[in-house]
Order: structure tokens, then C-alpha cells, then sequence
């Protein structure tokens, strides 16, 4: 229809009266068809030109009709607004500002929440926290260990060619040692988690809240901050301790592997060196920061599972939002972990 | 002679180990609102579903618009989708687009309409079926179900299709508004010359919209024909659903 429109533009019309539309030896008639030569007459009509419909079928002179009746009674479509670049940067920001109140928001429903969960023992869901563990940790349990044990034989096997050239070779159970327990075990559980338990929070929750499913669990009594967001909050943070204790062997395990290979370390003397140079320091301090890390990874996979609005691709943006924020906020943490153990000397 | 648009013969659905339907057998002719009843689970949406290709069968034939849905090549598959339009129950509009964008979206893929005419269309459909012009730049999220359905049905009827597939229409809609979207569904049989094939429960509508009925009871059709001779059965689902006369 478009080249017939631009045919009919070339025509020269000057002092052209009155035109006649001969649908005669039409085959095939739509209500598109019948928008197009409707909207063609009323361009006529605005020129003073007189237009025919000259037609024997009875189908297109009703299809004609029905257009036209329709189109007497409708309004032309709101103009869609368009936002300028400043309105839109605006928005940004403002996004972000609304965004860290409703979070700030968040953790306080979920304070109070434990606080009703103190007044008496009963209100804990047992339940739900031990389906929650099972199913955010002891089922991360085999992914966990296979990726702490091979960034363990990684860094070993990397770090063994550097220590090889100084004869250092003792000093990878002190290096082994006090950076697999002290930052990278707690750190690749964190991403793991992140990635596995957070996105699955973050996807439970929206698809509930699009099915209506929190609705009405509310209705019923049921607080959600009860049912769902507290028991994924401290099962991933009684497992996580749990999970990067997992990590730590599992690492140590492939340093050992690969010194006892490349470096010719027996493995009863990395233990020994293990116990004289690693003080048992950085293996807790590794495991103090499970629970913080499992509180920022949980919180903020449920939150962004409350975001979810009401369509199907809030889903996706949450769940991605879920990810990456909570693995930026682990290393942000990690970081700030790092500051104060160096200050205080641990 | 009447034309037959759609034929099942011999169908028969499995899932797992449970049988839907055995050896169904219907004809849909042309021009005709066919209407598909029975209790809850026979699988009426089912046979909806297998008759749009979305679920497969086990045994038996469906021949839709003159094409054996078991031996169709893909091509004439895609073919036929564009030549009708499905309601489905809950009118699955796309979240992520509005009114306008959902319509228009059919429009854009199939056909090399300018924007100008595709708008046109648009508004042409969207007060065709009774919405307003200004309902066009909302998104699903923020229209009522009647809404929703009047916007699901425009979207089906976006590429002129002669057949409409619909699944319960009415359900969920007020009675004013129900009563409404059968006369609409007339009007539309009428003026564009639609074949339609719907699911429906609401007693009100069958009567006052469907030509020729289907009941399926018992994994069978146990009815089949015009509304007038219907009471006549002896079947306890007929009984007990037609009891009620809204004919008048």
C-alpha cells in the first residue's frame, strides 16, 4: 500500500474535480484495504474533490461502511511522549535515590520481622529454614567444592613456577594458606552463591508476586517477611560458614596436589607447615565473614524479588540487578573487612 | 454444500497415561460460531489447543483451512498462523508492550505497511472492539480484564483472519460486559465475515451466540449440532447443563 500511495501522490490532481474508485475486479478485500481507500476519500474530501466508490460487491461496500462508522466514532491515537535526555538522566538518579530508600525500608520490615521472631520461639518456621538449607547450600555443596578445589590447584600451580625459580619452594603452604582461608574460599562461595541461591530467590519470589501468590498469602495472614524472606535470610547464613569451610579444603586440597607433584612437597610435611606458619587467625576470620556475606547475597536476591512489577520482563531485569549487586556488594564488604582487620592488627 | 474449515477425525489424546479424548470427530463449516462445551476437564481447551498446532495428538487427523496438521510442511504452518487469530483465556498479551504495540506487532512482522497506515489500523481495531482510542499507551499491568480481553481480541484480529479461535470469552468479564462481547462477536461474524471456534461455559452466551455446539463428555463427543434439539438428550451433562432455558 505504501508504493500505491506514493503512486497516487505523483499524479498531478490540479483542478481534478472528481475521482472515482472502481472496485470492480477487486479479488481480495480487507478492512486494511477499506482503512486505506477511506483514509485516500478523506484527503479528497479536505481538497474539494468529489470521490465515487463504484463497486458491485456487497462485502466491500459493508467493509467500506464499517470503517467508516468506526472511524466517525474514534479519537486518533495520544501521541506517545517522548522524554529528553536530561528527563531521562533524571530519572536515572532519581531511580537510584528511590531505590536505596525502599531498601533501607526492606531491611527494616525484615528487623522487625526477627524481632517478632525473638518475642517467642514458636514463630521461627523451622520448616522452611531446613528446606531452605538443603536447597541454597548442602545442594551447592558438590559445584562449591569442584571450584574451590580447582582455583586451589590453579594458584598453586601458578605460583609453584615462581617460587621453583628461588628455591622457595616451602613458602606456597604460608602463601596457599593464608589466601585461600583468609580471602579466596569465603570470596569464590560468595559468587557462587550469588550466581546460584540469589538469582533463584530473586526468580521464586517475582514469579510469585506476578502469579499474585504474595497477595495472597497476605490475605490470608501469612506475612511473607515471615514465610519467605527470614527463613532464606538465616538458612543461607548458618550454611554459608558451612560452605566456605568446605571451600578451604577443597582448595587446600589442590595445593597439595599440585606441590607434592611439581614441588615435591610430601603431604605430611605441607600439613606440619601448614600448622607452624598459618595461625588459625585467618582461617576464623574467613569463616566470620560467611554469615555477612550470606546476609548481603540473600537480602538482596528476596528484595529484588519483591522489585518484580508486574510483567514478565522485570523478572529478567531483576534477577540480573540480583546478581551483579550482590556480588558487588560482597567484594565491597570483603573490602571493607579487609580495612578493619589490617587496623585492628588481626 | 457447506464449506468445512476445520475436520477432526478419529483424535485421540494421551498424556501420560491418561486419556483425554478417544476417537474425536467434529466439522466446522464455514461462517459458523461453533461452540465446544462439556464439564470441567474434558479437555475442551485442549482440542482448542490442538486444533492451533500448540499441542500434538496421538492418533487421528486435524485438518484446519484444507491443511492435514500432521503432514503440514513448516512453511504452510506459518502460513496458516497468520491466517487466524487466537483469544486465549487470559488474553496473553505481551507485558513488556501496550495496547498499541501488541496490536500493531502482528502488523509489523507480516506485512510492509507504512507506520502511518499500521496507526490507523490500529486505532481502527482498537475501537472496533469497543476500547478507546486513549486506552492505546497502556500496558497490560494497567487495564482491567475486560480490558485485557478487548485488547487480546483486537490483536487476534489485527491480520483480518477468517478464523477466530477463543478461549471462554465471556469468563471473568461482568455480565453487562459479557453480554456486550457476544454481541460484538456477532457484529464481527457478520461484518468481517469470520469463522469462530470457542470454548464456553457461560449459558447466556452459548445461546445467544453459538450456531452449532460440540459437547464432549466421557473422552467423546456426545453431541453434535444445532441448540434446538439439545434438550431432547438423554446424556446427564446435557441434562443437568441445559436445564436451565434462557431462550425465552
Amino acid at each position: 500500500m505504501t508504493i500505491y500511495k506514493k503512486k497516487i501522490d505523483k499524479i498531478k490532481l490540479f483542478g481534478v474535480k472528481e475521482v472515482d474508485f472502481t472496485l470492480d475486479d477487486v479479488v481480495y478485500f480487507d478492512t486494511a484495504a477499506a482503512i486505506f481507500i477511506n483514509s485516500l476519500r478523506e484527503e479528497f474530501f479536505q481538497q474539494n474533490i468529489k470521490t465515487t466508490i463504484i463497486t458491485s460487491n456487497k462485502d466491500i461496500v459493508e467493509a467500506l461502511e464499517l470503517v467508516e462508522k468506526t472511524k466517525q466514532k474514534s479519537q486518533p491515537l495520544p501521541q506517545e511522549l517522548k522524554s529528553t535526555s536530561l528527563e531521562h538522566i533524571g530519572e536515572i538518579f532519581y531511580n537510584y535515590y528511590s531505590g536505596f530508600f525502599s531498601f533501607m525500608l526492606f531491611l527494616g520490615k525484615v528487623f522487625l520481622t526477627t524481632l517478632s521472631y525473638l518475642t517467642s520461639i514458636k514463630n521461627i518456621r523451622y520448616k522452611e529454614i531446613f528446606f531452605e538449607m538443603n536447597e541454597s547450600a548442602i545442594k551447592a555443596l558438590g559445584i562449591i567444592a569442584l571450584t574451590s578445589f580447582l582455583i586451589g590447584l590453579v594458584i598453586a600451580y601458578q605460583s609453584a613456577y615462581q617460587l621453583k625459580i628461588y628455591g622457595a619452594n616451602i613458602f606456597i603452604v604460608d602463601m596457599l594458606g593464608i589466601s585461600i582461608f583468609r580471602e579466596l574460599a569465603p570470596l569464590m562461595t560468595a559468587i557462587v552463591i550469588a550466581g546460584r541461591s540469589g538469582s533463584a530467590f530473586t526468580a521464586q519470589i517475582g514469579a510469585m508476586k506476578i502469579t499474585e501468590e504474595l497477595d495472597a498469602m497476605r490475605t490470608m495472614g501469612f506475612d511473607p517477611y515471615l514465610f519467605l524472606v527470614l527463613p532464606r535470610i538465616i538458612a543461607l547464613m548458618i550454611t554459608m560458614p558451612l560452605l566456605i569451610f568446605v571451600s578451604d579444603i577443597m582448595g587446600l586440597l589442590g595445593g597439595i596436589i599440585v606441590s607434592y607433584l611439581d614441588l615435591g612437597i610430601s603431604v605430611s610435611l605441607f600439613i606440619e607447615r601448614l600448622n607452624e606458619a598459618v595461625a588459625p587467625k585467618h582461617f576464623y576470620i574467613g569463616l566470620i565473614k560467611g554469615p555477612f556475606f550470606a546476609f548481603l547475597i540473600a537480602s538482596i536476591g528476596v528484595y529484588r524479588g519483591l522489585m518484580v512489577k508486574n510483567d514478565t520482563q522485570s523478572i529478567g531485569f531483576n534477577t540480573t540487578k540480583s546478581v551483579v549487586e550482590s556480588i558487588f556488594a560482597v567484594i565491597v564488604c570483603d573490602a571493607l573487612f579487609s580495612i578493619i582487620f589490617t587496623n585492628l592488627g588481626i | 454444500m457447506m464449506q468445512s474449515l476445520i475436520k477432526l477425525r478419529g483424535v485421540r489424546t494421551v498424556f501420560g497415561t491418561k486419556v483425554v479424548h478417544d476417537g474425536l470427530n467434529l466439522t466446522v463449516n464455514k461462517g459458523e460460531i461453533y461452540g465446544l462445551i462439556g464439564p470441567s476437564g474434558c479437555g475442551k481447551t485442549t482440542v482448542l489447543r490442538e486444533m492451533v498446532m500448540l499441542q500434538d495428538i496421538s492418533d487421528g487427523e486435524i485438518e484446519v483451512l484444507g491443511h492435514n496438521l500432521n503432514t503440514i510442511s513448516i512453511s504452510d504452518a506459518q502460513k496458516l498462523r497468520s491466517e487466524w487469530g487466537v483469544l486465549f483465556q487470559a488474553g496473553a498479551l505481551f507485558s513488556s508492550l501496550n495496547i498499541k504495540e501488541n496490536i500493531s506487532l502482528p502488523l509489523k512482522e507480516y506485512s510492509d505497511l507504512s507506520q502511518k497506515m499500521i496507526d490507523e489500523i490500529v486505532e481502527f481495531k482498537i475501537n472496533l472492539v469497543g476500547l478507546k482510542s486513549s486506552d492505546a499507551l497502556l500496558y497490560p499491568s494497567e487495564i482491567s480484564g475486560g480490558m485485557k480481553k478487548k485488547s487480546a481480541l483486537a490483536r487476534a484480529l489485527a491480520m483480518d483472519p477468517k478464523l477466530l479461535f477463543l478461549d471462554e470469552p465471556t469468563s471473568g468479564l461482568d455480565p453487562i460486559s459479557a453480554r456486550d462481547f457476544d454481541a460484538l462477536i456477532l457484529k464481527l461474524r457478520d461484518l468481517l465475515g469470520l469463522s469462530i471456534v470457542m470454548v464456553s461455559h457461560d449459558l447466556q452466551s452459548i445461546y445467544a451466540t453459538l450456531d452449532r455446539v460440540a459437547i464432549i463428555d466421557e473422552k467423546k463427543i456426545i453431541y453434535e449440532g444445532d441448540l434446538k434439539n439439545i434438550k431432547n438428550s438423554t446424556n446427564k451433562f446435557i441434562q443437568t447443563f441445559f436445564r436451565r432455558d434462557f431462550e425465552q
